[in-house]
């Protein structure tokens, strides 16, 4: 199988990219004087893939499966456990679930062809019995109530409630409690074969490694065929306005966490969603990032601290923008946000802003590229939705503040935000 | 790599790193001073305060308009305690000419922004601004009150507290509440410029320039910086056994859903010349991974808990064992971990949980010399200890630890504290009685 080459001068980065005759996507970025070597091997599957259509059946499986499989992909038929067999090789292993994608991945500095291989197998290896599925619903369980104590987990998802009305990114990856215990050995039998088949994959590597022969080692050990790709059904499309625009609850916490959301409409095509994501991102940079004239006030004026950020997120066919943080007073600062971006969307942003806030995203896009976990995630997520993450180098040479401004103008208008507050518990009687 | 270390001043210490393999350069500056209780708050606070502006950027937006101009570069606060070391100042990082535009060299303003945010903050009449050092005072105390949010550190932070309650190391790098409260901006800038001339200062460098040219670079930047007689007198005591002959139990009430117990050991006469790399390899077959003792008894074969690690703390001598367990499976859970400790001392280590150990612990130093962020941790603690071997000199080392080695610490680790946070009474108690957690796996 040969391999593309892409050579990105300006940042010192080359890409190898292949597609297997089973439809696995391949991205290596090889790394000079490295010792780590870091692999990613993902699907198209997360706790919001719950609805879905293969061989023309439908199927609707309970919240919480994508998550629940990837605990149990770690068995082996023979009884070994893939985490402890990568760890004893010197591999530091583990997998993450998110509302879109189920990626496992490890990290080495030595034997790393081996290391793949072991990835690639337990991976494309489901084994389940009910006992050990069984077993695992308690550690699930568990899981999920630590979940509930977490303030960050639970302000972001009472969100999500807020601006979809049904979308299933709604449910919590992990599922609930009640939900999981519908799991049985064969549902995760069936979504394996259905979402884990390599057309549905992306295998991403970084590190001193020969490109060539990491599509060889998935060559080898993944099944030949090439399986159709599933259909994830999410639901009607739902419209711009959120389904509700205030909540908030009172739990164990020092200080009011909260989160503003808004929903984006999503462009079709993989580039013009790249290029809007990056519009997004510097435009919430400007309007609210750490040297911003909106946070440096509200910060000089107690309102809000450095824990303060924004993100544009866009799990499972989504896209939006949060923001948030801890602040004394969440409704003001939310009142402040909107005035703000009234102001942007009127005046525009100023040329000199504009120019070296762009400046600064280079570096913070520079920067990331050191680490090989964001690398490799970012670069498996980019093949996801159908774009190549390196590119947006070149891409954001392209922005203009005039870009910026329309997308504050259009997006962040006070009828589009949703406010997500938990307070700190009243306590009767101190002491 | 070469590592280099040289004094540019009177107790300025530069420890350089050359590296052609990153793309971005990243630095840090620390002041030195001995962690205290008196002092603490006001250590916290000093780098925030400084941040706010200098002379020639006055305020938060000027100076980092300043630093976006500079390829996003960007200079933040650090507090860190290292041991009962309390180091405060900033960490630096920004792009290596070969990736800019216009192929810039950052390096000499860099060091002057970090210079002037050190010695020439924004003040009126000499002193630091009220309204910047009240503003950060509120801040510092959101963030102490804020340790409650997440309990599993809190957990073990309480521990350590209690484990160390008659020494330097139970004084959070935050201090308390009620210190912060009273800091004054007047004796705040006494006491800053106190330490301006008194502290011993720790720079780090990793990246494409040369010795010469960032000796040069800190030394202009540096100039002004006033120098008296410096205070070497700083370091970490060591306490090699537990403090009454019974383990002391603390137990601490949260409306919780999950109990955290959290276990404090010394690690005991083998302080008195510690084999690091044994230390670490035994923490390893302990309690540190999946193929540790911890992880496949207690929480595997058993399912006492939802997790449970052990870390070192090898500086002070402490070894920290944390767990989240169901609140009805507190005696089987301590039990269970300290009879996993008594089997790493019998010798009960297969050849496989040996190996598995070393390979772990070599790998994760060896990976450190990938991650500038860890590169600096680490020389900065090889500082303070007066060491200069590297991470994979240290690595090296580890391959040589024997079974007898790993016995050897373990016999010396000894239990000081039982730490629990619990449920409340009238809260329902937790009786599902099943295991774990564990977010990643």
């Amino acid at each position: 199988m040969k391999m593309q080459k892409h050579e990105y001068t300006g940042i010192g980065e080359t890409l190898y990219s292949a597609v297997l005759d089973n439809g696995l996507e391949v991205r290596v970025v090889p790394k000079k004087d490295f010792s780590t070597c870091y692999a990613a091997f993902a699907t198209r599957y997360g706790g919001a893939h719950r609805r879905f259509s293969v061989d023309g059946r439908k199927l609707d499986t309970p919240a919480g499966v994508a998550h629940y499989l990837e605990h149990k992909m770690f068995d082996l038929p023979n009884g070994d456990n893939a985490l402890a067999i990568l760890s004893a090789n010197g591999a530091d292993p583990n997998a993450f679930t998110s509302a879109e994608m189920t990626c496992y991945y490890f990290q080495c500095t030595e034997s790393f062809e081996e290391n793949l291989k072991m990835l690639l197998h337990f991976v494309s290896t489901p084994y389940f019995t009910d006992e050990t599925v069984q077993k695992e619903q308690g550690i699930i369980a568990q899981e999920i109530r630590m979940g509930e104590d977490n303030p960050g987990m639970v302000v972001y998802y009472r969100l999500l409630e807020m601006l979809y009305a049904h979308h299933p990114v709604r449910d919590r990856v992990a599922g609930s409690v009640e939900s999981i215990a519908e799991i049985t050995a064969q549902t995760l039998y069936d979504c394996h074969r259905v979402f884990y088949a390599p057309s549905n994959m992306v295998l991403c590597v970084e590190g001193d490694v020969d490109p060539e022969s990491v599509v060889r080692i998935a060559e080898d050990v993944l099944p030949k065929e090439k399986a159709p790709v599933p259909k994830a059904d999410f639901g009607e499309r739902e419209g711009i306005l959120p389904a509700e625009t205030r909540r908030t609850l009172e739990m164990e916490v020092s200080a009011p966490q909260f989160l503003i959301g808004v929903k984006l409409a999503r462009p079709e095509s993989g580039a013009a969603f790249q290029r809007e994501n990056i519009v997004a991102a510097l435009a919430m940079r400007m309007l609210c990032g750490s040297s911003s004239p909106f946070f440096t006030r509200l910060y000089a004026g107690g309102l809000l601290n450095m824990d303060f950020d924004y993100e544009i997120d866009s799990p499972a066919d989504t896209f939006m923008v949060i923001v948030g943080g801890e602040s004394r007073d969440p409704e003001q600062v939310l009142e402040a946000f909107q005035k703000e971006a009234q102001r942007v969307a009127a005046e525009g942003f100023d040329e000199g802003y504009f120019t070296r806030s762009r400046r600064a995203s280079l570096g913070a896009r520079l920067r990331a590229l050191e680490d090989f976990d964001s690398m490799c995630v970012a670069l498996a997520s980019g093949v996801l939705e159908g774009y190549c993450a390196l590119d947006s180098f070149a891409l954001l040479e392209s922005v203009t503040a005039e870009d910026c401004r329309r997308f504050v103008a259009e997006n962040l208008t006070p009828e589009r935000m949703a406010l997500s507050v938990i307070r700190p518990k009243v306590r009767e009687a101190e002491n | 790599m070469e590592y280099s270390r040289s004094e540019l001043m009177p107790g300025v210490f530069l420890s350089h790193l050359r590296s052609d393999k990153f793309k971005t350069a990243c630095m840090s500056l620390n002041l030195l001073t001995q962690l205290s209780r008196e002092t603490a708050s006001m250590n916290a606070l000093i780098p925030n305060v400084l941040a706010r502006g200098t002379t020639r950027y006055p305020d938060m937006e000027q100076l980092s308009a300043r630093f976006d101009e500079l390829y996003g570069a960007a200079v933040e606060p650090v507090n860190r305690r290292i041991g009962e070391v309390h180091c405060i100042g900033f960490f630096a990082s920004f792009p290596e000419p070969a990736f800019l535009p216009g192929g810039e060299a950052l390096l000499g303003e860099m060091c002057s922004l970090m210079a002037d945010m050190l010695l020439s903050p924004n003040t009126r009449g000499g002193l630091l601004l009220p309204q910047y050092v009240d503003s950060e005072k509120e801040k510092l105390m959101e963030l102490i009150r804020s340790r409650v949010n997440d309990k599993r550190s809190y957990a073990v932070q309480r521990c350590l507290e209690e484990m160390c309650c008659c020494e330097d190391y139970a004084v959070s790098r935050f201090g308390t509440l009620e210190d912060c409260e009273a800091i004054h901006y007047k004796k705040l800038t006494r006491y800053y410029r106190e330490i301006l001339r008194k502290s011993p200062v720790e720079l780090f460098y990793c990246g494409r320039a040369s010795l010469q040219e960032v000796e040069g670079a800190f030394r202009d930047a540096l100039a002004g910086m006033p120098r008296g007689e410096i205070d070497y007198d700083i370091g970490t005591d060591l306490r090699m056994n537990a403090l009454e002959d019974q383990p002391r139990y603390f137990e601490e009430q949260m409306d919780v859903t999950q109990g955290k117990l959290v276990l404090g050991f010394r690690l005991g006469s083998c302080m008195e010349d510690p084999d690091r790399a044994a230390i670490h390899v035994f923490n390893a077959v302990y309690g540190s991974g999946v193929n540790s003792k911890l992880f496949m008894n207690v929480r595997e074969k058993l399912s006492l808990c939802y997790y449970a690690s052990s870390a070192v703390i090898l500086r002070k001598g402490l070894m920290i064992v944390s767990s989240g367990i169901s609140f009805d499976k507190f005696e089987s859970a301590k039990g269970e971990i300290l009879a996993q400790l008594e089997a790493v001392r019998s010798g009960d280590i297969t050849g496989e949980e040996l190996t598995c150990a070393k390979r772990a612990v070599a790998s994760d130093l060896r990976a450190a010399m990938d991650s500038q962020g860890e590169l600096e941790g680490y020389w900065l603690s090889q500082a303070l200890d007066g060491l200069d071997y590297g991470p994979t000199e240290l690595a090296g080392l580890v391959e040589d630890v024997t079974k007898e080695d790993v016995m050897k610490i373990a016999e010396s680790v000894e239990l000081d504290l039982v730490y629990f946070l619990c449920g409340e009474d009238d809260a329902d108690p937790e009786d599902e009685g099943e295991d774990d957690e564990d977010a990643e796996a």
